[in-house]
Formats: C-alpha cells, structure tokens, sequence
C-alpha cells in the first residue's frame, strides 16, 4: 500500500531509512523544522538548516523515489530566546516560495510559557499575512493537555486562522477532540513509550472516525522508528479494516491537507520518475 | 468506523499481551514496594498517580483511556489569556 508519512524529521536519519521506507511504500514525507538537540546560535544557523530542508533533503529522498516537502519556523524549545525568534521569523519569508515549503511549522509549545506563547502568536501571525498553512506542535506527556487547550485557545482568539488550514500533531486520547470539535485536522504520532502505539491509533479512529486525521512516525534523532506508518497498516489489517479505508487516513489525507499548499506539487506514484543513479553522480 | 472485530476475537489476540502486561505492572509494583520499606518515596505523587489510573484500568468506564491520560496531565486554566 502507498502511504504519506506527514511528519517524519529525515534530516535526522540515514539514507537507508529513505531505501526501508521506500519499500514499505512511501511514496512521500513532510518534514517540519525542529530542534536539533541543541539551541542553535544565530538566525545563520537557521538559513543553513533551511536550506538543508529544501535541498538538499528533497534530494537525498528522491533517490529512493521519495517526493520530500517541509514546514519552517523556529522550535517552541527554541522560542524561549525571543530576540533570536524574531530574528528566524523575519528571515523564513526568504524560503516560502521555495518548491516543497507547506507552511509553517512544527510551531507550538513545550513547557507552556508564555515566551513559547509569544512567539507561537507571532509565527500565526507570519502564516496569515503570507497565507501558510500551519502545523503545530503539542507537548509531551504531562505537558499535552494543558499546552494543546492553550494552543486551541490561541488560534481561536485570532479570526483569520481557518481551521481547515491548521493540523494539530501529537494528539492522543485526552486531546484529539479537543482538535475535532473546532475543524482543526490532526495527526498521531506513533512513537515509542511516550505518545501513540499503532493500536491505540487505531483505536482512536474508531472511535472519532477518520475524517481530517492521519499517522506518523515523526522520526528524529530519539528513539523513534520510521517504519511505523507500515505498523499501523498491519494493525488496522488485522483488525479486518479494508485497505480503502486505511488508505484515507496514510495517503488520502495528507494529500487533501497539504494540496491546500500553493507549493505542493504532487507526481502520483505510478508516474513519479526514479532518478536515483543520476542524482548519486 | 466501528471496529471489525468481535470482542471474543480481540479478546482471543490481546489476552496472553494483557496478561504479559498485567504482570508485568504488577511486578513493577512490587519491585517499587520491596525498594521502599521504609517510606523513602512518601511525598512523591508519581506512586499515587499510578494506583489511581490502575483503579480506572478496573473501573466498568469506556473512555478508561482518556481518563488515565488525565490523571497524568497537568491542570488547564480557562481564561489564561485573557487580560486581568
């Protein structure tokens, strides 16, 4: 089965991932901007990060038949350094017109303050003066149900955001209505011990149905495991869903939401051309 | 969508895995105890939130889930952006 994985951070991960994924049948990623595991210095090492995004990285995936596409913004944990923020936030309308840039994004919070707060209103407000679509993150573990209802909250108080433009990521079991109710789309993140298990995805889309959701692996330099897409296949297989419908929620629905982009230009898999030795040269 | 599967077939793939895990849980807690003969944990409330999404694992609800995954989440304050 083809499938999109929409939020998986390539950068971070070996070719061989591209190669594995490929064979499971991905046929495309998005790749939102994030933390590298370090505070970055100066707005430079953003414009060189961005330019790893929308070079090289579309790429190194074609190689293996993969179409890459990716979000930009500096990281909630990075937003705690607001003069540097705004430095990124002026700089990211250089990319915005590059092939393959979605919108903005993984923008959020981590730890709920108000400097995150801060610089997530001022990335919405970049992605509404240059019409993004938007990605967001939401905090980890004790952090999630508080930081997705501050994010909801702030996104609501601000009456040029479309909720159809925004996915909210990360959701679980105590947050995804909160991302339903107010026509926001969302996605799962499949990862291990500290967000969704494939069968607690699966669960998730029986019973709030599989309307304006998706999977990812949101595979990073952590533990994480890039074929986890392909996992949730086999589990909703073995629960006897038919493949059609699995396939609305790993290919159908990224593409309805990303072709919202001006800047998603999408070859279906039985054109996409394997330029692979070429681009080896 | 509703799911696919009878409940006696869920039941027949996920028992022996409940099972695993249910002991695995149970000797977990255990291991936390025989540690802890003299009180050290005392104020930590990490032992008190697992007993009491433990009871809501027992409890006849259907958003069993949802519940634990709140037993675990910070508190959220309305009106937190709002101008005083």
């Amino acid at each position: 089965m083809y499938y999109i994985d929409p939020h998986v951070h390539m950068i971070s991960r070996v070719t061989d991932d591209y190669e594995r994924m490929a064979r499971m049948g991905c046929v495309a990623v998005s790749e939102p901007a994030f933390w590298a595991g370090f505070d970055r210095g100066s707005v430079d090492g953003f414009r060189d990060y961005f330019r790893q995004l929308t070079e090289f990285e579309p790429t190194r995936a074609s190689w293996s038949g993969i179409q890459h596409y990716t979000w930009l913004c500096i990281n909630a944990k990075e937003a705690e350094n607001v003069s540097l923020s705004r430095e990124v936030i002026a700089m990211i309308p250089e990319f915005l017109n590059r092939p393959g840039v979605l919108g903005i994004g993984e923008i959020g919070l981590n730890k709920n303050t108000q400097n995150e707060a801060t610089i997530f209103r001022e990335h919405v407000d970049l992605a509404m003066k240059t019409r993004e679509l938007i990605l967001i993150h939401t905090p980890h573990l004790e952090d999630k149900y508080k930081g997705t209802r501050m994010i909801v909250d702030m996104l609501l108080e601000d009456d040029r955001v479309e909720p159809e433009r925004v996915l909210i990521d990360h959701v679980e079991e105590h947050t995804v209505r909160l991302a339903k109710e107010e026509g926001f789309w969302c996605a799962m993140t499949l990862y291990p011990v500290t967000k969704c298990t494939p069968a607690r995805a699966a669960d998730i889309i029986e019973i709030y149905g599989d309307d304006r959701i998706m999977v990812n692996s949101a595979g990073d330099w952590g533990p994480s495991q890039p074929l986890a897409v392909p996992d949730f296949i086999q589990e909703m297989r073995r629960r006897g869903v038919p493949d059609s419908k699995i396939m609305k929620v790993v290919y159908e629905n990224p593409l309805e939401f990303f072709s919202q982009s001006r800047n998603f230009q999408f070859d279906p898999p039985d054109t996409f051309p394997m330029p692979r030795e070429a681009a080896v040269d | 969508m509703a799911g696919a599967m009878t409940a006696n077939e869920i039941l027949d793939r996920l028992f022996l895995e409940m099972r695993a895990r249910i002991l695995e849980l149970a000797a977990s807690f255990d291991r936390i105890d025989r540690a802890d003969s003299d009180d050290h944990l005392g104020e930590d409330p990490r032992p008190s939130q697992l007993r009491r999404a433990n009871d809501i694992v027992n409890s006849g609800r259907y958003d069993r889930a949802e519940q634990v995954q709140m037993i675990f989440s910070d508190p959220y304050q309305a009106g937190w952006n709002r101008p005083d």
